[in-house]
């Protein structure tokens, strides 16, 4: 039984689920939304330092959620960090594209996703998509200006 | 794959064994093990008699009712009638025409928002509830109080999840018109003293509606004896389908109120100008309304009769005491909700995993449970948790479906530790 779950709940996960990274907000942070996933009440903040040229200095987040939404949104804020707006953009549709895929579909041409694998395991277990999408959604919403983002739109 | 060991431990009265072979969906594997379904406060699991009445009227008497001038549509009306005579009897109301039946809960809680408090009630009333309703007990009444420039107040239980009735009685003041109260905590099972409430608020001019969505599968529910003015429950909670509930109210309250819902079957005349209502319960059951549901609702209710509420209620006992213990011996566990008065339902928190991460875990190990915020957020809240998982155990559950539960948990402390 175990086994089965270790390709959702890999080492990776459960270690960014326990010490999530930049879990904090920043004082100088010039875009922030909530992200709300109704389902199931998970509730979390992003929290986004974008410079002039369009590139993200500083990401971090507060909230609460499982161990796949808190590692997702901890991950997110190392991998986002350094890119431009549009970047960040692409690389929350590709990493949505991924966690609904199908297993066969090839995303080895990309650096970032092939880091972000590790939460893959959600295709299996469909309802738990949106807990590693969460974070995603809200972090494109801050770069849009809006102030709220949920799982269900 | 064979199935699971019953162990019959109350003193063999209460035939485990049979009752579980009536529900058909309990020799189920999931992910290859055997289920162990402990997700009845979400839904519970339907017996071949309630499948095979559902069926029976399907194949051999459908028709729709209240209409046709033949035989099967008088058939299909008898037997929906007969469904509202055995909710009457269940609930022991004195007459038949206080059982309307609607949707669900939540339906029959709008209907009493709608067709009584936002018609009887001025600005500046009170309406009181608990901070352990479900969403369905508290979204309607916050509707009907900005329409209506209400007031909305909450009882708050204790840190132990208990409700007391002194503290409902200092929120009472000469503008409390309605109190409206689960019966049963859903997330934490707690039991509300609804015969004590309903003398409070009558003594206090004040009309008392119960959810009691989560307490007639559990316990003997008199609507006489508590004296409630309304009272509603489900189908799908008490082994019957989804898609029915009953509202019941007293008579000279329901024959008060306007209609909730306009249009065919709840009238009395329609002319072009204007239309007259029909005779209760009709003129709440407006449209078509779910006929093979409202049969299987009387079969549910004839079987949980027919086991006798009280043994089941011994059993489910058995079970809490039981697996209470068990869950307290689990490392980092923290039950949520531990009021003297309970049902068999057991809300807790694990100290290295969130709920959500709980539940994929042990559903790996067949086992089915509620995880998040139960659709009470506003409890969720008042007892500092983002969300719990919850075990609620039925008729049908075993002592052994807690040792799986508790074994589960061991193996999310194993990954997660």
């Amino acid at each position: 039984m175990l086994d089965e779950l270790r390709n959702l709940y890999q080492e990776v996960i459960l270690d960014h689920g326990k010490d999530p990274r930049n879990f904090r907000k920043p004082d100088n942070a010039n875009c922030e939304a909530t992200g709300l996933n109704p389902l199931c009440g998970d509730r979390l903040v992003v929290y986004l330092s974008v410079d002039e040229s369009n590139i993200v200095q500083d990401a971090a987040f507060l909230g609460n959620g499982c161990a796949i939404s808190m590692a997702s949104a901890s991950m997110m804020t190392e991998i986002i960090r350094g890119k431009t707006k549009f970047e960040a953009e692409e690389l929350f549709r590709r990493f949505h594209e991924m966690c609904t895929s199908d297993e066969k579909a090839d995303f080895s041409d990309d650096e970032d996703i092939e880091r972000l694998m590790v939460l893959s395991g959600v295709r299996q277990f469909p309802v738990r998509v949106k807990c590693a999408t969460l974070a995603w959604h809200t972090m494109d919403a801050a770069l849009k200006g809006e102030e709220e983002a949920t799982t269900e739109r | 794959m064979a199935q699971p060991q019953i162990r019959d431990d109350i003193g063999g009265q209460y035939e485990l064994s049979r009752i579980r072979e009536d529900f058909p969906i309990l020799s189920e594997e999931i992910h290859g093990k055997p289920l162990a379904f402990l997700d009845n406060g979400a839904s519970a699991q339907k017996p071949r008699q309630v499948i095979d009445a559902v069926r029976a009227i399907y194949e051999t008497e459908y028709a729709n009712v209240h209409r046709g001038a033949y035989y099967l549509s008088e058939q299909a009306t008898a037997r929906y009638e007969g469904a509202r005579d055995i909710v009457q009897c269940f609930l022991n109301a004195s007459s038949r025409q206080e059982i309307v039946f609607a949707k669900n809960v939540t339906e029959a809680i709008n209907l009493v928002a709608y067709s009584y408090a936002r018609r009887v009630l001025e600005p500046g009333d009170e309406i009181i509830i608990t901070d352990m309703e479900h969403h369905s007990n508290i979204v309607p009444w916050q509707m009907i109080r900005d329409e209506r420039g209400l007031v909305l107040k909450y009882v708050s239980c204790t840190d132990d999840g208990e409700f007391r009735i002194e503290d409902l009685a200092r929120l009472i003041t000469p503008k409390t018109k309605l109190i409206s109260l689960t019966h049963v905590s859903n997330v934490m099972g707690t039991v509300v003293p609804i015969r004590e409430v309903a003398k409070l608020a009558h003594d206090n001019g004040a009309k008392l509606m119960v959810d009691g969505a989560q307490a007639v599968m559990h316990m003997p529910v008199d609507v006489q004896y508590l004296d409630c003015d309304f009272y509603a429950f489900t189908g799908h909670k008490i082994y019957g389908p989804s898609g029915i509930g009953v509202l019941y109210g007293k008579a000279e309250l329901l024959d008060a109120m306007p209609p909730f819902l306009g249009g065919g079957d709840m009238i009395s005349t329609v002319t072009m100008e204007k239309s007259t209502w029909a005779a209760l319960p009709a003129k709440f059951e407006a449209g078509t309304p779910p006929i093979a549901q409202a049969v299987g609702l009387g079969a549910a209710l004839e079987y949980v009769s027919g086991v006798g509420i009280e043994a089941i209620a011994a059993h489910e006992n058995d079970l809490l005491s039981y697996a209470t213990q068990q869950l307290s011996s689990v490392k980092g566990l923290k039950i949520v909700g531990t009021a003297p008065s309970k049902t068999s339902v057991i809300s807790f928190t694990l100290d290295c995993a969130h709920p959500h991460d709980i539940s994929t875990i042990i559903d790996r190990a067949g086992v089915a449970v509620r995880a998040g915020h139960h659709c009470a957020q506003p409890l969720m809240e008042r007892m500092g948790v983002s969300a719990t998982t919850r075990a609620s155990f039925g008729m049908y559950n075993t002592r052994e479906e807690a040792d799986t539960l508790v074994a589960a948990l061991e193996s999310v402390r194993e990954l997660f530790g």
